[in-house]
């Protein structure tokens, strides 16, 4: 075995593996809905079968490509702003060790409360529709955005800045050239977490007021009793909860060269 | 000497009474350099030696201006510093490249900051390639920093000052974390560069013998706080492989006077090595 085919041959092994597990995950599955399925006659629309024949029909027919770019477009919007608020506050917080200091207790004791609790007062304040939506969803990103940045800012080089300072860099030059690209590592590490903490938390919170989006969808099955088509929202929204988050992963390794972090 | 710049201020970079400490909140201030001065010719190599923490850094800080003096000041052709000069270069210990640029985007930043003369892209392109031809790197343009060796990297952070076509190069040992061969090579690099841009330079080392092989003027900082103690004159040509001997006596002579300078201070671990 030669050095070459040893990775080569651990990572189709990893993905052999992988595949394994989500073969193991549909057979605990079809399990679980016959075991189901002696006591509620209904469960066989909650089987493997039903759903992904269902699934099928509704992409076929495009029916859940509105509420998909809906809730994709959440989920951007949200982490914009979020990316918007959470990087400048983190550089402003690893940057000063007074700001670090006296925001640290505020922001451990934010960044614990469920966003979830804010709703009631969200709807209150921006009405039903998508500001809420948007409200809610920037709360949970920003908190694993600023303590990322913050992180990132704190172990920047010194050696760099004396490098720009006797270049006579101005200050945004030192910020554009040297701290924006020394942290962009670990912005991009915020932004990952930040994606799947949105994820989780979209559906429960499309689920108030709206008439798109997968939560919406959710909600909407349960009440035409389409469980079939309730089912496949779900290996949906995990399949693409998967897919964004390996993209935040590809971005991370595409912009980040070793050694940077 | 023909030149009238250089009948105005024949010294390029010009040190005078510097006098420099470090504040201490509660403790008395550390008075690192009292009344220092320096000359340096236009393509004057000249290397500084002197026991660890004597302030041989600080003065290099102050120097490239990114440190004001307590007293004294330091001129560049006659001008008085304030802040770093653009035809000043700084090479540290560590090539301190950054790692998320390649060789020739390291080579080629602080190019282009707003306090650097402007260059037009054609002019720029040439500057970044004739550095990294100078020191050999032209094979490995794209590569990063993260897969660069020692002297590799090192390389790299001499062609990023060179690139600025420095007139004065500023540099704190810059091959003492290099192997002995390396550290050989680059010595060589750096003595054909600066004969061959008749650029002038400022080596703090704590190697005898590499101040004995670049240098044209030898000085030696000591006491506490630090001031001139010593100064040699070599005029041996270059290369000075060949007439290493006829150095020998000097040599003995630097070791005395930093022995004597050790014994009125602490002792410093790298000179002991470089003693025995
Ligand atoms: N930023 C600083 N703040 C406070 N004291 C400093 C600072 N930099 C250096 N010093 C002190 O100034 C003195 C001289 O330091 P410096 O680094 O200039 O010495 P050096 O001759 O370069 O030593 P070495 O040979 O070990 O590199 C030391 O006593 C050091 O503790
Ligand atoms: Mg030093």
């Amino acid at each position: 075995m030669n050095a070459t085919s040893i990775p080569l041959h651990r990572s189709s092994a990893r993905i052999g593996l992988s595949l394994f597990g989500l073969f193991v995950l549909l057979v605990l599955w079809s399990l679980g809905i016959h075991v189901l399925g002696k006591s509620m006659p209904l469960a066989g629309a909650l089987s493997p079968g039903d759903t992904f024949h269902s699934l099928y029909d509704l992409l076929a027919r495009n029916e859940l490509t509105r509420h998909t770019l809906t809730s994709l477009k959440r989920v951007m919007v949200s982490l914009l702003a979020a990316l918007a608020l959470g990087v400048p506050i983190g550089v402003a917080v690893g940057s000063s060790r007074a700001l670090d200091s006296g925001t640290s207790g505020a922001f451990q004791f934010l960044r614990m409360i469920s966003p979830l609790s804010w709703m009631p007062i969200a709807v209150m304040i921006f009405g039903i529709g998508d500001s809420p939506i948007y409200f809610l969803l920037t709360i949970t990103a920003v908190w694993p955005i600023i303590l990322n940045t913050s992180a990132g800012v704190r172990q920047l080089n010194p050696r760099w800045l004396l490098l720009a300072r006797s270049l006579s860099a101005t200050r945004g030059e030192i910020l554009w050239r040297i701290v924006v690209p020394g942290i962009l590592g670990h912005v991009l590490t915020g932004v990952r977490v930040a994606i799947g903490m949105i994820w989780i938390l979209l559906i429960p919170c499309e689920m108030l007021g709206v008439s798109s989006g997968l939560g919406y969808f959710i909600l909407d099955t349960r009440d035409r009793l389409a469980y079939s088509e309730l089912m496949a929202a779900i290996v949906l929204i995990g399949a693409l909860g998967f897919l964004l988050d390996a993209l935040a992963q590809r971005l991370h390794r595409h912009w980040v060269p070793a050694g940077t972090d | 000497m023909s030149k009238p710049t250089t009948m105005l201020h024949p010294a390029v970079l010009e040190a005078s009474h510097i006098a420099l400490s470090y504040g201490h909140a509660g403790r008395a201030t550390n008075v690192v350099l009292r009344d220092f001065s320096l000359q340096l010719k236009a393509g004057e190599v000249v290397a500084v030696l002197g026991p660890s923490g004597v302030g041989k850094s600080s003065l290099l800080r102050v120097l490239a201006g990114l440190q004001t003096p307590d007293n004294g000041g330091v001129r560049v052709h006659g001008e008085s510093l304030r802040g770093p000069h653009p035809r000043v270069g700084l090479v540290f210990q560590d090539p301190c490249l950054l790692p998320w640029l390649t060789l020739e985007q390291n080579v080629g930043f602080g190019l282009d900051f707003r306090h650097q003369p402007v260059l037009d892209a054609k002019t720029r392109r040439e500057r970044v390639r004739d550095a990294i031809t100078e020191v050999d790197l032209q094979h490995a343009l794209g590569h990063y920093p993260s897969e660069l060796s020692g002297g590799m990297a090192q390389r790299v952070a001499l062609a990023r000052c060179l690139a600025r076509q420095p007139e004065i190069l500023l540099l704190d040992e810059p091959f003492s974390a290099l192997d002995e061969i390396t550290r050989g090579d680059m010595q060589t690099l750096l003595q054909q560069i600066t004969a061959r841009h008749k650029t002038a330079a400022v080596l703090v080392t704590h190697d005898i013998d590499e101040a004995l092989v670049l240098a044209d003027r030898i000085v030696l900082l000591g006491g506490q706080p630090g001031g001139l103690i010593g100064e040699w004159r070599i005029e041996q040509p270059h290369p000075r492989d060949a007439v290493a001997a006829e150095l020998t006596r000097v040599r003995v002579e630097i070791v005395q006077a930093l022995r004597e300078a050790r014994r009125a201070g602490s002792p410093p671990a790298e000179l002991q090595r470089a003693v025995a």
